[in-house]
C-alpha cells in the first residue's frame, strides 16, 4: 500500500485544473491517475475551437485548452500516471488501480478528487427498434474515429440528438466530405448550445429536424437507412409522417452520463436527475474527505467551469486534509418550478466561499421568464432572461453576507417564474 | 469421405460434435455463419429450464429434464458460468392460481424435483420488488441460468480441440441422398459424407424435407428482448416467469449468469427465417408485460435490444433420431426453447445412437476438460494483481465497461476456433457488452484484431463480411 494526501481519479481538464490547485494550496503530494495514454480528457478529441474563451479570453481548441494545464501540471512536478485505470475506491479511501507496469496499485489516500467524466448514452438506452447492423456509432466514437485513428465511419450520415457532440460532428464530417442528411432532435428545441447550431448546421445548410426522431434503422449487416417520423406533443411518433431516409450510418448523441460507478462503489450518494453525487458548496460527496468535480458532478458545456468547479474541489480537499473544513447544519437549496437541479444542493455558511456559485438547468424552454432567488420566503433576486433552456447551463451567484445577515436561514429556493 | 457431417454450429450441432468427438471418426461441422453461435444459439433467454411446462410424455420433456440435471456438472467441465438460481412461476390473479397447481402436476409428472407452491407472502419475501398484482407462485429451485454463447463455443472448442473440422463460411445448399454416402453440395464445394445430422436451426426442415417423405414444417416464432445495465441486474435473483401461454413460456425478467437483466421475450411467428429485427410494438410489449411481473422496469437503464428466432415445428415437439425412411440421417430439429437446456442431452442420445451405429471406437486421448478465457472483472484484487504479473497485458484495459483486458482479447483471437469478428471478441470476452455497447473500445478492438490477424482494420467486420466497421481510411485520400 502506498499513501499520498490526495488522489485525483481522472485526468481529463476537471482532474488537471483540482491537482493544480491542490499544490497551489499548499498541498504537494498529489498524484493523479488516468486510464488513457495521455492526460487532458475528452479534450483530445474536440479539435474544433471553442474552448478557454472566458478563462483566457481566447478561442482554444481543445488540445491547446489541455495543454496549459498539461504543461502547467508538468511544470509543478505533480505526479501522475497513465494508462492506469482505477478499479475500485473503498469508503476509507484506498484506491486500488491497474497498469501494465505496477500492476495492481494500492493508494491510501487522506481524501480523493473524483474526476472522472461522463459517457455517451448508447443506442439501447433509446431502444430504436430494427436490426443492429454495423454503422450505428455514438456521436463521441465518430469524433475519435476521424480526429484521433484517422478513419470515417461512413459516408451518407444521419445524426440523431442535437447534443453538442452531434452538431460539432455534423459540422466535421461535413468537412471530411461526408454527406450529412439531417440532425433529428425528439424535442422541440435543441440540447447542445445556440452557437453550435449556427455555426456547425446553419453554416452548411444541414436541416435541423426539431420534434423527429428516427423509429427504425434498416440494414442487416451495414446500416442502409432509417425511418424519420415526426413526434407529436407527448413525443410518440406520428404514423403519417413516416419519411424514408438513405444513410449508411446514424449518428447518436442523446446524451452523457456523469461516470459514477466508482463513486458508486465507494457508496457516494448520487442525485437521481444529474446521475453525479450529491455534493456541498465545498463539492464534498456524502463521504466525508472525498470531492468531485466536471462531468462525473453534472454535464457541462464549458469546459472554462469544469476548470473552476475542479479548482474549488482542489482547494477544499486541501482544507479536508489539514482538517479546516467544518461540519455542521447546512442549509437545503430547493430547485422547484422549471430548475431541474442545482450544484451544490447544500450550503454549510461556515464554509462558504465570499460567493458560491451555483449551477443548474432548466427542465424546459422559456421565453422572457424570470429567475428567482428565494431565502426562506424572502424573495431575494428576480433576473429577467430572456431565454432560458436546458441546452445551457445557468448560473446564480450567492454572496456569503446573506447568511450572515440571517442567522437562521433554512432554505435557498431557485425557480423560474413568469413574472 | 467423411463419417459424419454435421450442418449447423449453434448449440445443438455444436453439443453433438462436441459428444462425437470422443470417437475415432472424422467429423466436419458446417456454418453458413462466419462465428459458431450466430444464430438462435446468441438470442435467447439463457435460462437452465427445469422442466414443468413440456408436455408429459413428450421429446421436450425428456430432454429438458436430462439437461438441466446434466447442465451443473458440465458447466464446470466447460468453465462456462452457470448458476442455479432457481425460478418463479407467477399467477397475477386469484383466477390463475389453479393453473400454477396444474402446471405443478404436469412438472411432478416429468419428475421435476422440489416444485412448491408458494403464497403471495412467501413469494414476495424471496422476491421483494415483485409487483403487488401477484397472487401465488410456483417456485422451481432447479431452474438456472446459463450464458448460451460461452456454452456453445465452449463445446465447439472441445470438439475442436479433440479433431473435429468446423467449415464456417459454408453454406449448404443442396444434400443429395446415395447407397452408403449423402453428397452435401455447399457454396464452398461438395463434400462426401456417411452419416449425416441436421442440426440447422430455423432452416432444419429444408433439409429434412430434400431427403425424407416424413415433412416437417418449421415457422420462425420471433422473441424480441431488453437487455439492462448490471447496475439493476440485482432487480431480481430468480428467474420470474408469468404463466406460460399456447405461444410460449411469456414474458420472463431475470438476472444473466454476467450480472445483467433480461426482460423479455414476445412470441410472434413470421415468415422471414433471417428477421431478427427488433419492433417497436415488440418492445412496447416487452415492457408492457414485464411491468404485471415487477413494481417497476429501470427503462433508462436499457443498454440494448434484440430478437431471436424459436425454430418451431408445427407438430410442437423436437424431431430428434434417424428418419424412419433415410437411413445415416439425423434430425435434431424443431429445437425451439428450451432447446438450449436440452443441448447436451440432445448432444449425448444423437451421439449415443450415432456412434453405435457406426461401431465408433473411444479415443484414449479425448479432452473433455476447458478452461476458458480468463473473466478478469471477476477475479479478486489479489488475483488481479497475480495474473497482471505473469503477464502485464492483462494490466491493459481495452473495454472498460466489462474490464476486458487486452491479454483476454488476444486469448479470445487465438484460442481454439479463436474469434476474428467484433461480435465473436464480445462473445468470448464481454468486450463490448457492457453499457457503452462497445462505442469507446471497438476501435481497439479493431486494431488488435487486424494486428493478430495480419488484416487491414477495414476488413474487420462486427458479424460479417458485409458489415464493415469503417468505410474509409485515412483523411488524406479525400
Ligand atoms: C465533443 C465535445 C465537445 C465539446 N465542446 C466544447 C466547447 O466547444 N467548448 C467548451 O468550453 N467545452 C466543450 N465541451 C465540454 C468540455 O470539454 C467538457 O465539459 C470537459 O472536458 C469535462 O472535463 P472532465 O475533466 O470533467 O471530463 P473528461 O474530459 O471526460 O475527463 C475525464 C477523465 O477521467 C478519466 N477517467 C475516467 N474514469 C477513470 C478511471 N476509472 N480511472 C482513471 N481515469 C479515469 C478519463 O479517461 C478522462 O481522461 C465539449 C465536450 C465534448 C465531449
Ligand atoms: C426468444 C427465444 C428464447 C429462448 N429461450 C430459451 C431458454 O431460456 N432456455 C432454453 O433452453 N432454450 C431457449 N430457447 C431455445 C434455444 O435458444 C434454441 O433451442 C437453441 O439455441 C437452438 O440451437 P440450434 O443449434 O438448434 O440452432 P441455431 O443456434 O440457430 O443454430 C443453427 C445453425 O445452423 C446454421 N445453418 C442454417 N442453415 C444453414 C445452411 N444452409 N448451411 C450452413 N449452416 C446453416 C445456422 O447458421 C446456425 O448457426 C429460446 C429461443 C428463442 C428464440
Amino acid at each position: 500500500m502506498i499513501n499520498h494526501d490526495i488522489v485525483i481519479i481522472g485526468g481529463g481538464p476537471a482532474g488537471l485544473a483540482a491537482a493544480i490547485s491542490c499544490y497551489e494550496n499548499g498541498n504537494q503530494d498529489i498524484i493523479i491517475l488516468e486510464r488513457d495514454n495521455s492526460l487532458g480528457g475528452i479534450l483530445n478529441q474536440c479539435i474544433h475551437n471553442g474552448f478557454g474563451l472566458h478563462t483566457f479570453k481566447e478561442e482554444l481548441t481543445g488540445p491547446e485548452y489541455a495543454a496549459r494545464y498539461v504543461a502547467k501540471v508538468q511544470s509543478l512536478g505533480i505526479d501522475y500516471r497513465l494508462n492506469t485505470m482505477v478499479i475500485d475506491i473503498s469508503k476509507d479511501k484506498v484506491v486500488s488501480s491497474i497498469n501494465e507496469t505496477d500492476g495492481l496499485m494500492q493508494i491510501q489516500a487522506k481524501a480523493i478528487i473524483l474526476t472522472m467524466g461522463c459517457r455517451e448514452r448508447s443506442r439501447g438506452a433509446l431502444n430504436i427498434p430494427g436490426y443492429r447492423p454495423a454503422g450505428i456509432f455514438s456521436a463521441g466514437t465518430a469524433q475519435r474515429y476521424v480526429n484521433i485513428e484517422g478513419y470515417m465511419p461512413g459516408r451518407q450520415i444521419v445524426i440523431l440528438g442535437s447534443g453538442d457532440i452531434g452538431l460539432i460532428m455534423a459540422r466535421r464530417l461535413t468537412l471530411e466530405g461526408a454527406l450529412v442528411k439531417m440532425v433529428c432532435e425528439i424535442m422541440p428545441y435543441s440540447g447542445g448550445l445556440k452557437r453550435n447550431i449556427v455555426q456547425c448546421l446553419d453554416d452548411y445548410n444541414i436541416p435541423l429536424r426539431l420534434n423527429h426522431t428516427v423509429t427504425k434503422i434498416f440494414g442487416k449487416e451495414r446500416v442502409t437507412g432509417v425511418m424519420v417520423s415526426e413526434v407529436d406533443a407527448f413525443r410518440q411518433p406520428i404514423p403519417s409522417t413516416e419519411e424514408y431516409v438513405e444513410c449508411d450510418t446514424l449518428l447518436l448523441s442523446v446524451g452523457l452520463i456523469p461516470e459514477n460507478e466508482l463513486s458508486r462503489k465507494a457508496e457516494v450518494a448520487i442525485n437521481q436527475k444529474t446521475q453525479g453525487p450529491e455534493v456541498d458548496e465545498s463539492l464534498s460527496t456524502s463521504i466525508p474527505g472525498i470531492f468531485a468535480a466536471g462531468n462525473v458532478l453534472h454535464v457541462h458545456d464549458l469546459v472554462d467551469y469544469v476548470s473552476m468547479e475542479a479548482a474549488l474541489a482542489g482547494k477544499n480537499a486541501v482544507k479536508y486534509v489539514q482538517g479546516l473544513l467544518k461540519t455542521g447544519l447546512s442549509i437545503v437549496i430547493e430547485s422547484k418550478n422549471g430548475v431541474r437541479y442545482t450544484v451544490p444542493g447544500t450550503i454549510n455558511p461556515d464554509n462558504a466561499e465570499d460567493i458560491t456559485v451555483v449551477r443548474f438547468r432548466t427542465s424546459d424552454v422559456y421565453r422572457d421568464a424570470y429567475l428567482s432567488v428565494y431565502l426562506d420566503d424572502e424573495r431575494v433576486m428576480h433576473l429577467k432572461k430572456r431565454i432560458l433552456t436546458p441546452g445551457e447551463m445557468e448560473q446564480i451567484v450567492i454572496p456569503k453576507k446573506w447568511f450572515a445577515e440571517r442567522p437562521n436561514l433554512k432554505k435557498i429556493t431557485i425557480m423560474v417564474e413568469k413574472e | 469421405m467423411y463419417d459424419i457431417i454435421i450442418i449447423g454450429a449453434g448449440v445443438v450441432g455444436s453439443s453433438i460434435a462436441r459428444v462425437l468427438s470422443k470417437y475415432k471418426l472424422k467429423i466436419a461441422v458446417l456454418d453458413k455463419e462466419v462465428d459458431i453461435c450466430e444464430q438462435t444459439s446468441k438470442a435467447n433467454s439463457g435460462i437452465v429450464h427445469s422442466g414443468y411446462d413440456a408436455h408429459v410424455g413428450s421429446m421436450k420433456a425428456k430432454m429438458n429434464l436430462r439437461g438441466s440435471k446434466m447442465m451443473e456438472k458440465l458447466c464446470q467441465e466447460l468453465d462456462v458460468p452457470y448458476r442455479r438460481n432457481g425460478s418463479m412461476v407467477l399467477a397475477l390473479s386469484l383466477e390463475d392460481l389453479p393453473k400454477l397447481a396444474i402446471l405443478k402436476t404436469q412438472g411432478d409428472t416429468n419428475g421435476v424435483e422440489g416444485l412448491r407452491i408458494l403464497t403471495r407472502d412467501e413469494a414476495i419475501k424471496m422476491e421483494p420488488n415483485l409487483s403487488n398484482e401477484v397472487a401465488g407462485a410456483l417456485f422451481a429451485p432447479t431452474g438456472g441460468i446459463v450464458d448460451p454463447f460461452k456454452l456453445t463455443i465452449a463445446s465447439a472448442e472441445i470438439a475442436f480441440q479433440n479433431g473435429v473440422e468446423f467449415k464456417l463460411k459454408t453454406k449448404v445448399i443442396d444434400v443429395e441422398k446415395h447407397d452408403d454416402h449423402f453428397v452435401v453440395f455447399t457454396d464452398k464445394g461438395e463434400l462426401i459424407t456417411k452419416v449425416l445430422v441436421n442440426a440447422a436451426g430455423v432452416y432444419a426442415d429444408d433439409f429434412n424435407n430434400q431427403l425424407s417423405a416424413h415433412k416437417l414444417k418449421i415457422t420462425p416464432r420471433k422473441g424480441e428482448y431488453c437487455l439492462f445495465d448490471k447496475q439493476v441486474g440485482n432487480l431480481v435473483d430468480k428467474t420470474i416467469f408469468q404463466l406460460p401461454t399456447n405461444l410460449g413460456k411469456g414474458v420472463l425478467v431475470t438476472p444473466t449468469p454476467d450480472g445483467n437483466l433480461l426482460v423479455g421475450p414476445t412470441a410472434n411467428d413470421i415468415i422471414d427465417k433471417d428477421d431478427i429485427s427488433t419492433t417497436a410494438e415488440g418492445l412496447k410489449s416487452v415492457v408492457d408485460r414485464a411491468k404485471k411481473s415487477v413494481k417497476q422496469i429501470p427503462m433508462g437503464f436499457v443498454i440494448t435490444a434484440f430478437a431471436g428466432l424459436r425454430a418451431t415445428e408445427q407438430n410442437g415437439d423436437f424431431v430428434i433420431g434417424e428418419a424412419a425412411d433415410v437411413p445415416n440421417f439425423y434430425n435434431a430439429a424443431g429445437i425451439e426453447s428450451p432447446g438450449l437446456t436440452s443441448a447436451p442431452a440432445i448432444g449425448e442420445y444423437l451421439g449415443e445412437m450415432i456412434s453405435q451405429k457406426l461401431h465408433a471406437v473411444a479415443k484414449s486421448d479425448y479432452v473433455k476438460i476447458r478452461k476458458d478465457t480468463v473473466r478478469f472483472e471477476s477475479l479478486s484484487l489479489a488475483e488481479k494483481a497475480a495474473i497482471i504479473k505473469e503477464n502485464p497485458e492483462y494490466g491493459k484495459i481495452i473495454c472498460r465497461c466489462e474490464l476486458v483486458t487486452l491479454a483476454q482479447i488476444k486469448d479470445a483471437i487465438h484460442r481454439p476456433l479463436g474469434a476474428t469478428t467484433l461480435d465473436g471478441i464480445k462473445r468470448r470476452t464481454r468486450a463490448g457488452a457492457g453499457r457503452c455497447q462497445a462505442g469507446f473500445c471497438s476501435p481497439r478492438v479493431i486494431e488488435i484484431l487486424a494486428k493478430e490477424l495480419h488484416l487491414d482494420p477495414r476488413e474487420i467486420a462486427k458479424n460479417d463480411n458485409n458489415s464493415v466497421m469503417l468505410i474509409e481510411f485515412d483523411k488524406d485520400s479525400l
